[in-house]
């Protein structure tokens, strides 16, 4: 390929060239600036969780430069006054040097946990849009079980990051997995002695999450977001239905430079945001909280709010222990720890093909629906969400019951009775509901907006003036179809009231033009 | 090419690219063509070049780039110069109180100021554009795919898969241990459980050479009965090495002073292995502190309702009934540990505890009077 000589060769042109006659960049780079995404905000729930999971290893990787996974006993003679001298694990000490004699080591530790929160959280969140939308459907089933396993991998990177400092918080949450081991049948003393090489907590359960922590989840993570990212990109992102929109194209803009200046600042944003909370408030202050002694607990100890449905549904499940012939136990929190997070790993990775299955719909989908539009589905979503709050809620009912003056114990019986009962009545409001948001959508289409006008006609009846959408016929009714997109509800969303001037301290609008200069440019003239 | 293409790709024609009166924009809209993009709406934000709002966005995001600037210095200098050591209880006047939150607020505002100014750049200052572009949706062509199964199809006959059935069934049994062989280092982990959860660190027999062992608080002071008064308790643990220490991790005990009309109660309702044994000492009984629920220290002592609470998943326990469960998720009392005073007045254990404290598991062992209750 020659290349050509012009006044268009600038610095730009000839390292492109240099670069193309080695790697022939320039068809799939093509491709790549060109693409088209379409836009929405909610699509951009997922991002927050990649630009937070980038923040965790740059956050991690400094941690890691001090902190020592050993749970050999040493006497604490550091900067931190009230500890002096109490025995404790290297880890424990460690964790305390990074908060009070490394620079920057507290604002690096309060930023890792911050973005822990923040990844699970945008996890939760943009699974829910997901959920709700029916984005999961055919061609992207892969990438929901995808996405279900990085939340999967998530929850256990989250739980061993925060029991690594072996400090008295973290060791009771090791203490309540390994019960919750011991209780799995056949194999729960044997996998819990594995864990802990021997008794709990032995010695040697920090170095072994530790390299989980660091270098097997981290990398299990890396995998599976390059994954997730990529099907994204090769099926191309779904979109919402509306004018010029089907199941064959892509509606938006282009990925350079419009889409990925967004991009950018969006992840410079989530990182603003999370290093000025790291600054600000303070997470997870270990130095209160002692070293680990079996003996030892607080009340008020809560894991961080990801696992705290779990915790929930343990402190809720009643006390049904089995008695297995002809000399076997199954405990009784085997039910909620054990066989409740293997139906929240598997149910989710399987909803897809039940869906599929029940409904009989084998086409692909790339147009998302509203949640209104498929009452079913967003019925149980809610309902699995109500399930979700009253579980995290009983996961701190001990917090509440002290904060509010609240029995105890009426605390968990409200969560036992309300866990059970709450999810049905959800199931059935939100059902109504989306049957009522489709009506009133109709509604609209057929006779036009609400205007707000009273009028009374010569007989004394009062009636409100609507405003159709469409020229109505001569009983007054519009045959609009509905196309599963917003339909305008307020008269200012037609353009009823004019937009309001720009401009903070005085008037920035300027006259219009008539689009004169518009003709200056080629655009498509469709 | 997909079998459900509704655009209006085809209506555009391809250009003649070596007309060198073509302009730059319709080669690149060339480029889009050939990626199946099409134009809707495509116009720059400010139709005349130059504008005062223009301008005035240019500046915006021009002082929002500098005010990043800024602030990276700022967070730079503080996280050098700023006085951070920690030097014990400080109040908000000393400055290395401030630390954190200075160097976490330069860097946060550094950061935001920077995402301010590239979302404005790019939605104030971008051309206003929407474009379609083809989904191809749905697999390959019927061509593509008859040609990717030749493909395979040779290559499964060139390695004759089909033809020699003796290599592919040895291959698969060679591949069993194999796969075996590979997950099998990973049985390095295991351990056999033995007996840790049945024998706690009160086992005379391996821990005292056989003599009764000694109740001991956390410095290693021993326990005398005139120690606890009445309605009062400890955490006790067995006066070996290291008794106090996580390495028995189910042996912390608590010691309570009963009053005498609660002892009387739970001397009417005690279990007969703990009558066997004469598990209490006058008014003194010893319940392990480690929760049969999952094994959090239940240590929360209720004297008005003689409850025992673990903080965890709020199992109770009645303190006048052996200490079984009446509330929350726990199954199981908490094990008695049968104590007496020797001759020199201290407290010993006169027996490890006789069923297996902590957390139920898969074979755990228990006798007729727990499944009773």
């Amino acid at each position: 390929m020659k290349r050509r000589n012009g006044s268009n060769d600038s610095l730009l042109t000839k390292a492109g060239g240099e670069l193309d006659d080695r790697f022939k960049l320039a068809g799939p780079a093509r491709v790549l600036f060109n693409k088209v995404f379409p836009d929405h905000w909610s699509f951009l729930l997922g991002e927050i969780a990649l630009f937070s999971f980038i923040l965790l290893l740059l956050s991690g990787t400094f941690l890691a430069l001090f902190f020592e996974p050993s749970m050999v006993e040493v006497t604490y003679h550091g900067a931190y006054v009230p500890l002096q001298g109490v025995e404790m694990s290297k880890a424990y000490e460690s964790s305390l040097d990074l908060s009070f004699e490394v620079r920057g080591g507290l604002f690096m530790r309060q930023m890792h946990h911050w973005a822990t929160l923040l990844f699970m959280a945008s996890i939760l969140v943009h699974m829910l849009r997901i959920f709700f939308t029916g984005a999961f459907r055919a061609p992207r089933e892969t990438n929901w079980m995808i996405g279900i396993l990085l939340f999967w991998v998530g929850f256990f990177e989250g739980f061993f990051g925060y029991s690594l400092p072996d400090d008295g918080l973290s060791g009771t949450g090791l203490r309540i997995m390994e019960g919750m081991t011991a209780s799995v049948p056949f194999i729960g003393p044997w996998a819990s002695a594995a864990l802990f090489r021997g008794q709990f907590p032995g010695t040697d359960v920090i170095s072994m999450i530790y390299i989980i922590h660091v270098f097997i989840f981290p990398l299990i993570l890396l995998a599976l977001i390059t994954v997730h990212v990529a099907l994204v990109f090769i099926q191309k992102h779904t979109q919402w239905p509306g004018p010029g929109r089907t199941e064959h194209n892509v509606v938006g803009f282009r990925m350079f430079p419009n889409y990925v200046m967004k991009q950018v600042g969006f992840m410079l944003f989530i990182w603003g945001v999370v290093a000025a909370m790291a600054g600000l408030f303070q997470i997870n202050p270990i130095w209160l909280f002692g070293p680990y002694e079996v003996s030892v607990v607080s009340s008020a100890s809560q894991p961080d709010f990801y696992v705290m449905y779990l915790d929930g549904l343990i402190r809720l499940f009643p006390a049904w222990e089995f008695r297995v012939p002809p000399y076997f136990t199954l405990p009784a929190v085997f039910w909620p720890a054990i066989a409740g997070m293997g139906l929240s790993v598997l149910l989710p990775l399987v909803y897809p093909a039940l869906e599929r299955r029940f409904t009989k719909d084998r086409g692909h989908h790339n147009l998302l629906q509203r949640p209104r539009d498929n009452p079913g589905r967003t019925s149980l979503g809610v309902m699995i969400v109500v399930f979700w709050v009253i579980g995290a809620v009983s996961g701190g009912n001990d917090v509440f019951a002290e904060r509010f003056h609240i029995s105890l114990n009426a605390m968990t019986w409200a969560g036992r009775i309300g866990i059970v009962v709450l999810p049905i009545i959800a199931y059935y409001m939100t059902y109504r509901i989306c049957l009522g948001l489709q009506q009133h959508d109709r509604e609209v289409l057929a006779h036009g907006l609400e205007t707000g006008i009273l009028m009374r006609d010569p007989n004394g009846r009062f009636y409100e003036v609507h405003q159709p959408l469409a020229e109505p016929d001569e009983h007054g009714h519009t045959e609009l179809e509905y196309n599963g997109w917003v339909v305008p509800k307020k008269m200012n969303r037609v353009g009823a009231l004019p937009p309001t001037d720009r401009g903070f301290f005085k008037s920035i609008e300027e006259p219009s033009d008539n689009g004169a200069a518009r003709d200056e440019i080629e655009s498509g003239k469709h | 090419m997909s079998a459900h293409n509704d655009s209006a790709r085809d209506e555009v024609e391809p250009v003649d690219l070596s007309d060198p009166k073509l302009t730059r924009f319709e080669v690149y809209k060339e480029g889009l063509r050939r990626d199946d993009i099409e134009i809707i709406h495509y116009e720059p934000r400010y139709p005349k070049p130059g504008t005062r709002l223009e301008k005035r966005m240019e500046r915006i995001v021009g002082g929002l780039f500098l005010l990043s600037g800024l602030f990276a210095t700022l967070f730079v200098v503080a996280f050098i110069w700023w006085p951070w050591e920690y030097e014990g209880a400080a109040t908000w006047r000393d400055p290395q109180t401030w630390y954190t939150p200075v160097i976490g607020f330069t860097l946060g505002f550094s950061l935001l100021f920077f995402a301010v100014g590239v979302l404005t750049w790019a939605k104030k200052l971008l051309p206003i554009e929407e474009l379609v572009q083809d989904r191809h949706d749905g697999g390959s062509s019927k061509e593509d795919r008859r040609i990717a199964e030749s493909t395979v199809d040779t290559i499964v006959d060139d390695m004759g898969l089909r033809r020699r059935p003796f290599l592919v069934k040895t291959a698969l049994l060679a591949a069993a241990p194999l796969g075996l062989a590979a997950v099998a280092p990973l049985g390095a982990l295991l351990k056999d459980p033995g007996d840790m959860y049945t024998v706690t660190g009160w086992n005379a027999e391996r821990y005292n050479d056989g003599d009764p062992i000694r109740l001991m608080m956390k410095d290693g002071a021993l326990v005398r009965p005139d120690m606890v008064s009445a309605g009062g308790q400890i955490t006790v643990y067995p006066a070996i090495d290291h008794g106090a220490t996580n390495q028995f991790p189910t042996a912390p005990t608590l010691l309570i002073h009963l009053r005498e009309a609660d002892a009387a109660t739970l001397r009417g309702n005690l279990y007969p292995m703990y009558q066997d044994v004469e598990a209490l000492w006058g008014n003194f009984v010893a319940y392990s502190k480690i929760c049969t629920h999952v094994g959090c220290p239940a240590s929360l002592y209720e004297q008005q309702s003689q409850r025992l609470l673990c903080p965890c998943h709020q199992s109770q326990f009645n303190v006048v009934d052996n200490a079984a469960p009446v509330f929350g998720p726990a199954t199981r009392h908490l094990p008695m540990l049968p104590i007496t005073v020797d001759d020199e007045g201290f407290f010993v254990a006169t027996s490890d505890f006789l069923v297996p404290p902590g957390p139920a598991f898969w074979n755990r062992p228990s006798l007729p009077e727990e499944d009773e209750k």
